[in-house]
């Protein structure tokens, strides 16, 4: 491997690990800061993608669209989208029991992956959609794909810095504050339902993005990619690995858990006889149900736990047990 | 047109009587632990492979491969809940969750490494179905519905005959209660899972015994199997059994409408329409 391989390698590795990273974000409004439980992650990603992908495609026999945007439309349009139908899920089910709300997120998943699979005329079915714009396509010439790679990263800045701003202002407060003990909340006065509505919608917001960049940085979608449970399953662990309420940790999540994921899967690919590579693949799916598992039990709070939020009036902590549900974090 | 929907109504009893046996299990699992695992249809994947392997792998005939593939069930289930779920119990309910969406991740897994990624089926004979009124049924359908009323009618007089089921019961209704009154809670919770991952294990064996087997068979009946199970009320075991009849009914009867790989999403369309008009299932008692 010479140097110019190795570079665009770790360009395209690490485009990858920031887009999973901006998945984990959106995950940790939900999950990390608000406490909802969202398994339809993929649903989401998908949206944003082929949103993206119809809109900014030139014309084509195989589906619907010829619209022909610039690629920040795509992006926004699938934004808006994926917050669209985390919208509805959410007014459905949001008043209702936590496991309502992961129950209805599987469901949704699930369709969306009909759809995408069935609806030819909208998606070109299980053939895919090609010739997705790349970001700056034809201003200047990009062998190593490193300008994907900026894209990603501007994002990645964006949407941390507002997710940090967000979590230390009042808004934030009171997302966490739900998720610790509703039942306060609620007699402080705020409307639980509508806070839990944002943060749902902002986290699959978030998620839509990243499918756009996902569809952008390929060029190619198609309903493989955004296998319910594969996507799903690797951002839930990422998060929980990297300790969910800690923006950091999600991005740490993301890095740690996609380096052993690809690691494996280039040592697999290297050194294990063919007719054992699909297999290999189980194995290594296996292996991180495994790791969840370890973790869950070992250490919960993951790699960065959450930092104890610690309101300015100290004296109140002693009146408001359970300020973290990990309870070996450092204060 | 009214032989049609006989015929699909038939057929939704078939696929209802799967639905019901995971949905059983899902909602006593409910009720008595209070988190809704999700690795219930990856519990009848494993089932539904190891009597596979009772009958492809061993030879034997069904009915004894349907016994082997009950008690392997129902070892891993108690097995799973020891080594991992019982150490996560003291924790917040949605930890169980997650960690129930590993074990689904890791059952499956663990059967596509055995068994292969490939379809398979119990048997290659060809079935000639018969035919009753024009109405036309498989023998194996049959077995179904007939397998799933003898097993509902036992799990019937467990609950209401012996003193675990009343025990189980009484924890679903109250677990402080129970435990005041000297109900070994541990043990309801062992015996829970018993009767849970049978069931399970038997709709997974149906399930293959009505289509094929594949590693991701039981994941996609998840869906319909949770509508059932909140249509019928979450920790209601015989509201379990008459959602999932509707859920397979409605999903039948919908392929004369909409293309059949749309019966998911009929399922999750009752599911909604439930949750929004009355959220405690049928049976559950209103809000």
């Amino acid at each position: 491997m010479d140097l110019f391989e190795l570079f665009t390698f770790a360009v395209f590795f690490l485009t990858l690990v920031g887009i999973y990273g901006i998945l984990a974000l959106g995950l940790n409004v939900q999950w990390g800061m608000t406490g909802l439980f969202n398994i339809g992650i993929a649903g989401f990603f998908a949206i944003g993608a082929y949103t993206s992908a119809i809109m900014t495609t030139p014309a084509s026999s195989g589906h619907v669209g010829g619209f022909g945007l610039p690629m920040p439309v795509g992006l926004v349009l699938g934004v808006l989208f994926s917050s669209f139908i985390a919208l509805l899920v959410g007014l459905i089910t949001l008043n209702l029991r936590e496991d309502y709300l992961a129950i209805a997120t599987i469901g949704i998943a699930e369709i969306i992956r009909l759809v995408l699979k069935n609806e030819e005329w909208l998606t070109n079915g299980v053939r895919g959609i090609a010739g997705i714009p790349r970001p700056f396509a034809g201003w200047f010439e990009d062998p190593t794909g490193v300008t994907n790679l900026l894209v990603v990263c501007l994002v990645i800045v964006m949407v941390y810095a507002a997710l940090e701003r967000g979590r230390q202002s009042p808004w934030g407060r009171v997302m966490r504050a739900i998720r610790e003990r509703e039942v306060a909340v609620m007699a402080a006065g705020k409307d639980i339902v509508r806070f839990r509505l944002e943060s749902f919608v902002l986290g699959s917001a978030i998620m839509g993005l990243a499918g756009g960049l996902y569809a952008h940085f390929f060029g190619f979608v198609s309903p493989e990619a955004f296998d319910p449970m594969y996507t799903t399953f690797l951002i839930w662990v990422m998060l929980i690995a990297g300790g969910s309420g800690n923006n950091r940790g999600a991005l740490l999540g993301a890095l740690a858990i996609w380096t052993i994921w690809a690691g494996t899967e280039y040592l697999t690919n290297r050194f294990a006889p063919p007719e054992f590579l699909t297999r290999a693949a189980t194995v290594r799916m296996l292996l991180v149900g495994l790791l969840l598992e370890v973790i869950l039990l070992t250490r919960p709070a993951g790699l960065l736990p959450e930092a104890h939020f610690v309101a300015r009036a100290d004296d109140r902590r002693s009146t408001a047990p359970g300020t973290s549900d990990s309870g070996d974090g450092d204060d | 047109m009214f032989l049609e929907i006989v015929q699909l109504t038939v057929y939704g009893i078939v696929l209802g009587s799967v639905i019901s046996l995971g949905a059983i299990g899902l909602s006593l699992l409910y009720g008595i632990l209070r988190f809704a695992h999700f690795a219930h249809g990856d519990v009848m994947t494993v089932g539904a492979y190891l009597a596979l392997a009772g009958v492809a792998g061993l030879g034997l005939p069904m009915w004894a491969a349907f016994g082997l593939a009950v008690a392997g069930g129902v070892a891993l289930a108690i097995l799973i809940d020891q080594a991992l779920y019982r150490r996560l119990r003291r924790t917040a309910p949605v930890i169980l969750l997650i960690s129930s969406v590993g074990v689904a991740l890791i059952l499956r897994s663990l059967v596509q490494f055995i068994w292969g990624p490939d379809t398979q089926v119990y048997t290659q004979e060809l079935q000639m179905p018969m035919r009753l009124l024009d109405i036309k049924l498989k023998s194996t359908q049959l077995q179904i519905v007939a397998g799933t009323v003898a097993l509902v009618v036992v799990l019937h007089l467990f609950l209401t005959r012996t003193r675990m089921g009343k025990a189980m019961r009484a924890m679903a209704d109250n677990p402080d209660l129970a435990r005041v009154v000297g109900i070994d809670t541990e043990r309801v919770v062992v015996w829970t899972w018993a009767i849970g991952a049978a069931l399970a294990v038997a709709a997974g064996i149906f399930l293959g015994m009505d289509t094929r087997l594949q590693p991701t068979m039981g994941w996609h009946v998840l869906l319909p199997v949770f509508a059932a199970t909140i249509l019928g009320g979450i920790g209601k075991p015989y509201g379990a059994i008459v959602g999932g009849m509707v859920v397979g009914i409605a999903s039948e009867l919908s392929t004369m409408v909409f293309p059949p790989v749309y019966k998911p999403a009929v399922a999750f369309a009752l599911m909604v329409a439930m949750l929004l008009v009355r959220p405690t299932g049928l049976f559950g008692a209103p809000r």
